[in-house]
């Protein structure tokens, strides 16, 4: 029988240190409620995410993944942002290709002073997702054992 | 540098259906600086290929490497046991790093994963034009330094045609009439007096029309390897 912790649903959330994260942060210090499915990682900028690391927390059974960068025209780093728009865009074309829902994975900006919006995307993620259901390759590795051979 | 695009994914599945262990082999020269067959490009398709192949019902074991260049032997000798491990080898170097690899391991199974495409450069991040035909006779002196056979539709010697629209082909609006390039840079250049010298037909002999071609140095080649 799985128990509950194999059972849970795990949303990857790629922030941005700037904003996002900072507005994950905000929404902690309001204690504003979000789902305990979103796994957050924080990122200089969401310039720097790579197509490869998103597909490979996918492959090792994440159910899902958002990205959430600064505002378009707020970028820390001018536009890191927006070429992460384009990545994801072109991302959610490669998930198609291979048979995925490309509604796995979702882009979101926001500023690092709304912390209620980041309690409000990640429910909104995390409803899509267990609506898509567990991932099919959470069979593959444990997310656990991922973390640990992907450090 | 030559220029390639990866195959749809479809495509590549379909060429690796029949075999279980896939080794996937990028190039780190002119596929990785057009994005089509560097390391990160040989991750994702890897990813992609065990994701899709799992979600068929027919997981294949799918791994990947890069050397840094496909067309030559001292850098593809190094993968010999990789490549004798493997089932089946999906090259995403461009068309020639897919028949070095057929050439040097002759009971090799090698398909291409990219569609190697044209020579050109990359004009923007992200755009990349076509601007060399390899010809084997270059006439870029004569024209201005733009290519009028690669970059004019029907690669006229003396042109332009009457399809040329302000300064656009008629295949394609958004194309740039080669010789009306070609005009305004020998006209730029007080040079015009080029545009009226008539090229007699080209020797295309020189080209793919005289079967492939060879280039031999004999200044270069090697004591140990004049077999013939
Ligand atoms: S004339 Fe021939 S060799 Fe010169 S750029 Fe054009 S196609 Fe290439
Ligand atoms: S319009 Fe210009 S580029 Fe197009 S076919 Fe005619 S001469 Fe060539």
């Amino acid at each position: 029988m799985m128990n509950d912790r194999e059972n849970a649903f795990h949303i990857v959330a790629y922030c941005c240190h700037y904003c996002a994260y900072a507005a994950a942060d905000l929404a902690g210090v309001l204690r504003l409620r979000y789902p305990a499915e979103i796994k957050i990682v924080e990122l200089p900028c969401t310039g720097r995410i790579d197509a490869r690391e998103i597909l490979l927390t996918l492959e090792h059974g994440a159910d899902g993944v958002m990205i959430a960068g600064c505002l378009e025209g707020d970028c820390h780093f001018q536009d890191g942002n927006i070429n992460a728009r384009r990545r994801i865009e072109r991302l959610k074309q490669t998930l198609s290709e291979i048979g995925m829902d490309p509604g796995r994975i979702e882009m979101y900006n926001l500023s690092s002073a709304q912390g209620n919006r980041f309690a409000e995307v990640a429910t909104e993620m995390t409803e899509r997702i267990i609506e898509l259901g567990p991932s099919p390759f959470r069979t593959m590795v444990r997310i656990e054992d991922a973390v640990e051979s992907n450090p | 540098m030559i220029v390639a695009e990866q195959k749809p994914l479809e495509e590549i599945k379909s060429l690796i259906a029949d075999y279980q262990n896939v080794l996937v082999v990028g190039c780190g020269t002119c596929v990785t600086v057009c994005f089509a067959g560097g390391e990160k490009e040989a991750g994702i398709l890897a990813s992609s290929l065990r994701m899709a192949t799992k979600l068929d019902g027919n997981t294949k074991q799918v791994d990947h490497l890069v050397v840094q260049r496909q067309c030559e032997w001292e850098y593809i000798d190094p993968i010999k046991e990789q490549v004798d491990k493997a089932d089946i080898v999906l090259s995403i170097g461009c068309g020639i790093g897919v028949q070095a690899l057929v050439e040097r391991f002759p009971d090799a199974i090698v398909v291409p994963g990219l569609n190697t495409t044209f020579l050109g450069l990359p004009t923007e991040q992200g755009i990349w034009e076509e601007r060399c035909a390899a010809c084997g006779e270059c006439i870029l002196g004569l024209t201005g330094g733009i290519c009028p056979i690669a970059r004019c539709a029907k690669q006229l010697l003396n042109g332009p045609c009457g399809g040329s629209q302000n300064g656009m082909c008629e295949i394609n609006p958004d194309t740039p009439c080669a010789w009306q390039l070609i005009y305004d840079k020998l006209e730029s250049q007080g040079r015009l007096e080029l545009i009226m010298e008539i090229f007699p037909s080209k020797d295309w002999s020189n080209s793919r029309d005289g079967g492939p071609r060879k280039i031999t140095r004999e200044d270069l080649r090697l004591a140990a390897e004049e077999t013939e």
